[in-house]
């Protein structure tokens, strides 16, 4: 009696719920994405079947596939929905993010990506040991990309929460058997909707499984696709949008900057075909948003009670440690440089590296234009916070144009929609095959049990790829207050501080010993990690909702910041002092160390700088496996 | 991932690949001719970063100095939101694209340069 009971319930609870309304346009393209990438997955799973082609793909990927795949990896749910987010609620300070994700490979390309491709090491800990002939060291080096995985994994985790809890906002689990699953408000009432850590668990989940299933070379094909997805689902509703709003420029205008004397723009500027919509009063204001050092960099100071004219040098100051973390971050960004080496030769890596450039480049023009429009004409997202705040504007913006022009709006919706899908899957799905080779290969294959053989190495990979996607769920979770774009620039602030210095100063300064390397980066690398976490716990002890009161005992640190404007600053962006920190440690202590420098020094460099057609690398490769193996 | 480097390294252990022991006192393991090399590619790269660095840490220094001119409208952009949000990218791209093309020049020049001081030395 009691089970057909049961069965009546889930059946009207399931009832009730199919008869809400979603949007199938919208969930239908995310859909379509999902089974694509899982499918192709589980294709490519069949195809890879030794361990080499599991971790670098074979090595023999063209330019134009390798170029759209490090793309694709690249543009994660920070570029697809976090710039959006940032430009329409922080205004011209947020452009630095868009610009120096794209602009910081040209340092990766000037400094390290040549001579780390000579050098021939697969990752990051690879070659600390190989230049340093110390496995110790690449122990060390292990750590950091798990830190800095764990940290990208965070904002990835809160874009598939987001994505998700828009698709179906017009779910209801009030009044029905799975009403534990309605989300909260800030008050405690049960709200429409599913409760984001709902999205973070499905997408965790299935990126997990196709990781452990498929393994990096379905990822190659896979990133090259999504890639293509993402172009095409930032350009295409930008395009529809400005054609029905109005032009770029003609948006921007609209918004007016204290330089602007009224009269004088009304003569410049045209007609408009349609006028924005008030903005409320969380909103920034048009002339702190459209000028430099506005809301985003003066935070700090204006909760000090500064002036806008003392805040000025302090803006200022959080700009150019933005812009150090930004592009010292990109050159070491551990799933990055790993496929540098799937190209097959250094012409090709060169190559490859333009492209991308190119390729990103054109791309991070569309996200600010979100915006822009969003804050015209979504003004309403400024009021909300956390998953349903201006993240979503990208998702949004589109469904405006549905009183028009009808089910064109669901469609474009639904294309941004399978857009920001393609962005977390891809990120997250490299970040975990990096992480999860890390694991397996370092930790397990070399630390653990270095007699494991090549099955039980594989079997390793799976577990502990479900190992790091289940703690991925769980801090991804938590983090749903912090803006998306921050938290990326948080762990391009660690990589900044920790990988940057250790590959820089390695390639270029032959003085360098691995004891002044591990200070260097270890010293650099944990003060910004520690610093970004102190400034998030302090930020989520803010939040109105559940995180506020988990992290309510931070809450102290937020007096603090108030009265020391300065220490808030260089916490929240650290890489303008761990920068330099971890270079002059580096410095300091190799010299005090200088008998330990590897003999063989010249050899080293020679291989990571002299051109590869002279061979020095096999002649290098056979020394070291010389008679003494 | 140690993979890979040992497969390859087995690869030049096996006897149908392997060479002749190398002559470590040539010109191109010479001391001169790896600080020779280093110096043109710093130089090239340095150059390279510093028309980058310019610009990248040039706007906020105009931003903070000049806030009358980057705030001049441009087409309803700001100047200075033209130049961040626009313009800056195929900046870039010109940079990377002189870069890659010199720098491919140089690797050239660096092989000539090695089989003449090989020639010369022997």
């Amino acid at each position: 009696m009691k089970s057909g009971m049961l069965r009546r319930a889930i059946i009207v609870s399931l009832n009730r719920i199919y008869q809400m309304q979603i949007d199938y346009w919208i969930l239908g393209f995310s859909a379509v994405t999902v089974a694509v990438t899982i499918w192709m997955g589980f294709r490519s799973a069949k195809t890879s079947k030794s361990a080499s082609d599991f971790f670098v793909a074979g090595r023999s990927v063209s330019v134009g596939w390798n170029a759209s795949a490090i793309s694709g990896e690249y543009l994660s749910a920070a570029s697809f929905m976090g710039i959006a987010g940032m430009v329409m609620l922080s205004g011209y300070d947020a452009l630095w993010y868009p610009v120096c994700y794209a602009c910081g490979y040209l340092f990766l390309l000037l400094f390290i990506a040549g001579p780390l491709r000579r050098f021939g090491a697969y990752t990051i800990p690879d070659f600390a040991e190989g230049r340093y002939d110390s496995p110790v060291f690449r122990k060390i080096a292990v750590c950091f990309v798990l830190f800095i995985g764990f940290f990208y994994t965070m904002p990835q985790m809160k874009g598939a929460g987001t994505t998700l809890a828009y698709i179906f906002k017009g779910v209801d689990f009030r009044g029905t058997m799975f009403q534990f699953l309605a989300p909260l408000d800030d008050l405690g009432r049960m709200t429409p909707g599913i409760p984001y850590w709902f999205g973070v668990a499905i997408v965790g989940l299935v990126i997990t499984l196709n990781v452990a299933l498929g393994g990096m070379k379905g990822i190659t094909l896979v990133q090259a696709v999504q890639y293509w997805i993402k172009m095409f689902a930032i350009s295409v509703p930008i395009f529809v949008l400005l054609a029905v709003y109005g032009g770029y420029g003609k948006n921007l205008a609209l918004n007016k900057s204290a330089m602007d004397t009224p009269p004088a723009v009304v003569q410049t500027v045209e007609p408009l075909k349609a006028e924005r919509l008030a903005l409320p009063d969380k909103a920034p204001k048009d002339e702190a948003w459209i000028a430099p050092f506005g809301p985003l960099t003066s935070k700090a100071a204006k909760a000090a009670g500064l002036s806008a004219e003392e805040a000025k040098p302090y803006s200022l100051l959080y700009t150019f440690s933005l812009i150090v973390a930004l592009v010292c971050g990109t050159a070491g960004l551990p799933h990055i440089l790993v496929r540098f080496y799937t190209n097959p030769d250094g012409v090709a890596a060169k190559k490859t590296t333009m492209w991308v450039m190119i390729l990103i480049g054109v791309f991070y023009v569309f996200p600010p234009i979100f915006g822009v429009l969003g804050r015209n004409f979504l003004p309403e997202l400024y009021a909300a916070s956390g998953s349903k705040g201006p993240d979503k504007v990208v998702l949004e913006l589109p469904v405006l144009i549905r009183e028009k022009y009808g089910i064109l709006g669901s469609i474009l919706s639904g294309i941004t929609c399978a857009g920001a899908f393609a962005a977390f899957m891809s990120t997250f799905s490299g970040l975990l095959v990096s992480m999860t080779s890390a694991l397996a290969h370092d930790v397990y294959g070399r630390m653990l049990r270095p007699g494991s053989s090549a099955g039980e190495r594989m079997r390793m990979f799976k577990w502990c790829a479900i190992g790091v996607g289940g703690i991925s769920v769980l801090l991804g979770s938590v983090v749903e207050p912090l803006e998306i774009n921050f938290m990326v620039g948080q762990a391009f602030a660690i990589a900044a501080a920790s990988y940057f210095p250790l590959l820089f100063m390695s390639v270029w300064w032959r003085g360098m010993t691995m004891k002044g390397a591990a200070t260097g980066m270890l010293t650099g690398g944990l003060c910004a990690l520690f610093s970004a976490t102190v400034v998030n716990a302090s930020t989520l002890a803010l939040d109105k909702g559940a995180m506020g009161r988990l992290f309510s005992p931070f809450a102290g640190i937020n007096d603090f910041w108030k009265a020391h404007p300065l220490l808030r600053i260089l916490a929240e962006q650290p890489a303008i002092w761990s920068v330099p920190l971890a270079i002059g440690l580096m410095i300091i202590v190799s010299k005090m160390t200088r008998r330990t420098v590897p003999a063989d020094i010249r050899m080293k460099m020679l291989v990571l700088h002299a051109p590869e057609a002279l061979g020095l690398k096999q002649e290098y490769i056979q020394e070291h496996q010389g008679p003494a193996h | 991932m140690g993979a890979g480097f040992l497969s390859l390294s087995q690869k030049l252990k096996n006897p149908t690949m392997s060479q002749p022991p190398p002559d470590q006192s040539d010109f191109i393991h010479s001391e001169k001719f790896l600080q020779e090399l280093m110096k043109r590619q710093l130089k090239l790269s340095i150059s390279c970063a510093t028309a980058f660095a310019v610009l990248l840490f040039g706007l906020p220094l105009m931003n903070y100095l000049l806030p009358g001119l980057m705030a001049q409208r441009v087409g309803g952009f700001t100047l200075s939101w033209l130049i961040l949000g626009v313009l800056f990218f195929p900046y870039v791209w010109i940079i990377a694209r002189v870069f890659i093309t010199r720098s491919m020049a140089l690797e050239v020049d660096e092989v000539r340069h090695a089989a003449e001081g090989n020639h010369r030395q022997s």
